[in-house]
């Protein structure tokens, strides 16, 4: 690799302290700390350090997200070419899906790191690998015919007043993905809601049908689906939502390597099981009577759960908040699925309501250290 | 009377380097020092010029603060030089050595018959006070306190520790003496740590509380022994003594002298034969470290890898430090080296984001790489698993950068000390530095609550 970095080192030259393009040295920095970890050494507090680092863990939550892009890809072409009567070979079904797929990622990641290497150049601060993670995000949570420039518009809008307002990585209240979605949501209602945007070309193909299972239970239809079809993902919705498999093997990864939290995956199944449990008991609709551990098969219920409700900016910090945050997203999430009529689906809501209440949480559980403290003082 | 404490949280880093249980034949060197830059937050008012001629317990300096609290040349020698830095502050008062030593006599005294003042008196006029440190700040000790408790943890569990019992080897009778002195010194009990795993005279002290600890580092830090059975609360003394300065008391009130030698570990990948070396505090360590290690490439700490200092070639041991760790400076660029699992052989990594876990017993050669850039606060809940105390470590560390003194206060500042952050610094992804965070808010409390 000598040879490598002897030849980055020559293009980087004028980018370094006194050179002519030394401004603009975050962003070649980023490329650099992305092809070598850097040999910078420590010079204060403990002589040595962990070989963990940022990229290291926003790498493993892009790994764990894998299965589920890849097989988003491949049911994007199955659902299409199976409503259509159309041979679903392997190889076709991905071939369409990356066709539909790799321009939304490709917009995702352009717009969004160019925006935060121009943040980092105008602040004179290190790029933060954050981003890799929410452009990896937002694709997988939009209907699959989403117009890229309406993308693009949401996550400009998702980093720009969703993060870089609040001070960047690490500072940002709401999960910067879920912004993306909810802009575009209210922004681009018909585009990203009802019967026609779920299956790749519904809205102009009346042969094929965009409706979910939640939007068929919502208007009082039987959903046409096997409870296998719902946990193996053969189901529509959002590019990387519906297999609760791949989304369980990412959450494997997560939990094993520790980057998310076992405790709000775990709180969030919790919370929504006890939330529909509670419906199926009253049973006065359709979407009621669903049974409770299906609920849990469908819709974002699993991808938020795993992947959005992890974010460990904008949730709750403390061990035991993540608990209660855990369980209340879960919680709101059903009930928001059952009563909001006019569109069948609480998880987006439900994770940004508790992104709002993630420090209120935290804040009760260390003021009940506090306590502690105050106690031990006035016994003394 | 004895107590169990059990330590779940912590991080045992295994290293390459460990001391052999022997001891190298000493040596004197030209010169000694004593650096004020060793003791936190003391301003020193000269007592010496160059030129004169000094004993060993002779006084160098005093505290501007507080005259009471001296100190005292641990060589005897003549004053060379006094070696200042920016705004003419005081770095180190140089001494060039005899060849023999001449001892200033403080007499000898049995400390369970002497009253509390005279004790006090006896271990503030040879220097020796200096050992006595305090929490909260950890700081040296104010000799006008009357400290709730005064602890002493008689192991290391910090990587590459020196093994106390061998070290004050011969020294049982000094260390019991320094106990009763200590017992003197304060209405509360004197609190003994020992290893509950590993049997050693320590545990047959007398006079005092001995608490048999038992997990990971930092278990053999006071601070985690004294939250454990004792937490300070605000406005709280407790005072803390390092083995060898428990030693060096008890000689002391043994002989009448102030004795600064100590067995001090040479340890780290870089050293060729790792073993014990006799050297006195303030000796300079640049004979000892070219004779017993590669030099080249590599970083001296005064002290152990966690919260050591690092020190030039030609530099002295550190007052407080019982060990000199020598581990190469990191100079390479890994090439994708970021990526999950990558490195992990070499790379110790406290995150399952590595298959170091799978090795638990292997001794690494780590190097002073920072393996990564820092990076904003991102992850939750790693700080909490090496932070064995009572306390949110991360809300606390953004309290202090946000100087928020009643924040800091509530969330338990009084608490802590930066080598309780020690393993902060060392695990976490986003490569802060809480020891200095932690000091500099310890220094802010000094300042504005005292």
């Amino acid at each position: 690799m000598d040879f490598l970095r002897k030849k980055f080192d020559e293009i980087r030259k004028p980018f370094n302290k006194g050179g002519k393009l030394e401004k603009f040295a975050p962003a070649i920095n980023s490329i650099d700390t992305l092809l070598f970890v850097p040999k910078h050494n420590t010079s204060k507090g403990a002589h040595i350090r962990d070989g963990v680092d940022l990229k290291r863990v926003m790498v493993t939550v892009i790994f764990a997200l894998l299965p589920a892009m890849f097989f988003g890809m491949y049911n994007l072409g199955y659902q299409h070419f199976s409503q259509l009567g159309e041979s679903t070979a392997f190889i076709d079904c991905i071939i369409f899906g990356a066709w539909k797929f790799l321009p939304m990622l490709l917009v995702s990641y352009g717009v969004g790191l160019a925006i935060e290497i121009a943040f980092a150049i105008y602040n004179q601060h290190e790029v933060n690998e954050g981003y890799l993670v929410s452009g990896m995000l937002i694709p997988l949570i939009m209907p699959v015919d989403f117009p890229l420039w309406m993308l693009a518009v949401s996550v400009v809008f998702a980093v720009f007043i969703g993060k870089e307002a609040f001070g960047g990585t690490g500072m940002n209240i709401f999960n910067p993905a879920l912004i993306a979605r909810a802009f575009a949501f209210f922004s681009y209602a018909p585009q990203m809601s009802g019967d026609k945007v779920w299956v790749a070309d519904a809205s102009t193909i009346d042969a094929v049908s965009g409706e979910t299972i939640l939007g068929q239970l919502a208007a009082g239809t039987e959903p046409g689906w096997s409870v296998m079809d719902m946990f193996l993902g053969f189901i529509p919705g959002s590019v990387g939502e519906t297999s609760v498999l791949a989304i369980l093997i990412g959450a494997a990864v997560l939990i094993f390597t520790g980057v998310g939290s076992w405790k709000i995956i775990t709180g969030t199944f919790v919370g929504g099981a006890v939330m529909a449990l509670i419906f199926n008991t009253l049973g006065v609709n359709d979407l009621m009577n669903f049974p409770w551990w299906q609920h849990l098969l469908v819709g974002g219920f699993a991808f938020g759960a795993v992947f959005m409700a992890t974010d460990p900016v904008s949730g709750a910090q403390t061990e035991k908040g993540k608990w209660i945050y855990g369980i209340l997203i879960g919680f709101f999430a059903i009930l928001i699925r059952v009563f909001n009529g006019a569109y069948p689906e609480g998880m987006m809501m439900a994770i940004l309501l508790m992104n709002v209440f993630a420090p209120t949480i935290d804040h009760y559980v260390i003021a009940g250290n506090i306590k502690k403290r105050k106690n031990r003082l006035k016994a003394a | 009377m004895s107590q169990d404490i059990r330590v779940k949280k912590g991080l045992t880093i295994k290293l390459k380097g460990q001391a052999a249980l022997t001891t190298a034949a000493s040596s004197r060197s030209a010169f000694y020092a004593i650096k004020p830059t060793d003791f936190h937050g003391i301003t020193p008012k000269l007592a010496v010029k160059a030129g004169e001629e000094v004993l060993v317990g002779d006084v160098v300096f005093f505290s501007k603060g507080n005259d009471r609290i001296k100190f005292t040349s641990p060589v005897s020698g003549i004053v060379k030089e006094v070696k200042r830095g920016a705004k003419r502050k005081v770095l180190a008062i140089i001494i060039e050595a005899k060849s023999e030593d001449q001892f200033k006599d403080f007499g000898a005294a049995n400390p369970l018959n002497l009253d509390k003042e005279a004790v006090l008196e006896k271990i503030l006029e040879s220097g020796s006070f200096a050992y006595v440190k305090q929490r909260p700040y950890d700081v040296v000790a104010d000799p006008a306190d009357s400290p709730k408790a005064i602890f002493v943890s008689s192991f290391d569990t910090a990587p590459l520790g020196p093994d106390y019992a061998y070290a004050l080897k011969g020294k049982e009778e000094a260390f019991q003496a320094g106990i009763n002195a200590l017992s003197k010194l304060t209405e509360g009990a004197v609190n003994l740590a020992v290893d509950g795993s590993e049997a050693s005279f320590f545990s047959k002290i007398e006079n005092a509380n001995i608490l048999n600890v038992y997990g990971k580092h930092p278990a053999g830090n006071v601070g985690t022994q004294i939250a454990a059975t004792n937490p300070v609360n605000q406005g709280d003394k407790v005072w803390t003594v390092s083995p060898q300065g428990v030693a060096v008391i008890g000689e002391l009130f043994l002989t009448g002298n102030y004795n600064a030698l100590k067995v001090v570990a040479l340890v780290g990948s870089q050293v060729n034969n790792p073993q014990y070396h006799v050297l006195a505090a303030g000796q300079n360590i640049k004979e000892v470290v070219t004779q017993n290690a590669i030099v080249e490439g590599s970083r001296v700490i005064s002290g152990n890898v966690l919260t050591g200092t690092q020190i030039e070639l030609d530099d002295f041991l550190g007052f407080y430090d019982n060990v000199i760790t020598i581990i190469p400076e990191g100079k390479e660029y890994r090439f994708f080296g970021w990526l999950p699992f990558v490195g992990s052989g070499s790379i110790h990594s406290n995150s399952k984001t590595s298959f170091a876990w799978l090795n638990s017993s292997k001794e690494y050669e780590l190097t002073t790489s920072t393996n990564g850039e820092d990076r904003a606060l991102v992850v939750t809940g790693e700080m909490e698993k090496v932070v064995p105390l009572d306390i949110y470590p991360m809300q606390l560390l953004k309290a202090c950068i946000a100087n928020d003194i009643e924040k800091m206060e509530n969330l338990g500042i009084y608490e802590v000390a930066p080598e309780d952050f020690a393993l902060v610094d060392y695990t976490n992804t986003s490569k802060l530095e809480a020891q200095d965070i932690i000091r500099k808010g310890l220094d802010l409390m000094i300042k504005e609550v005292g």
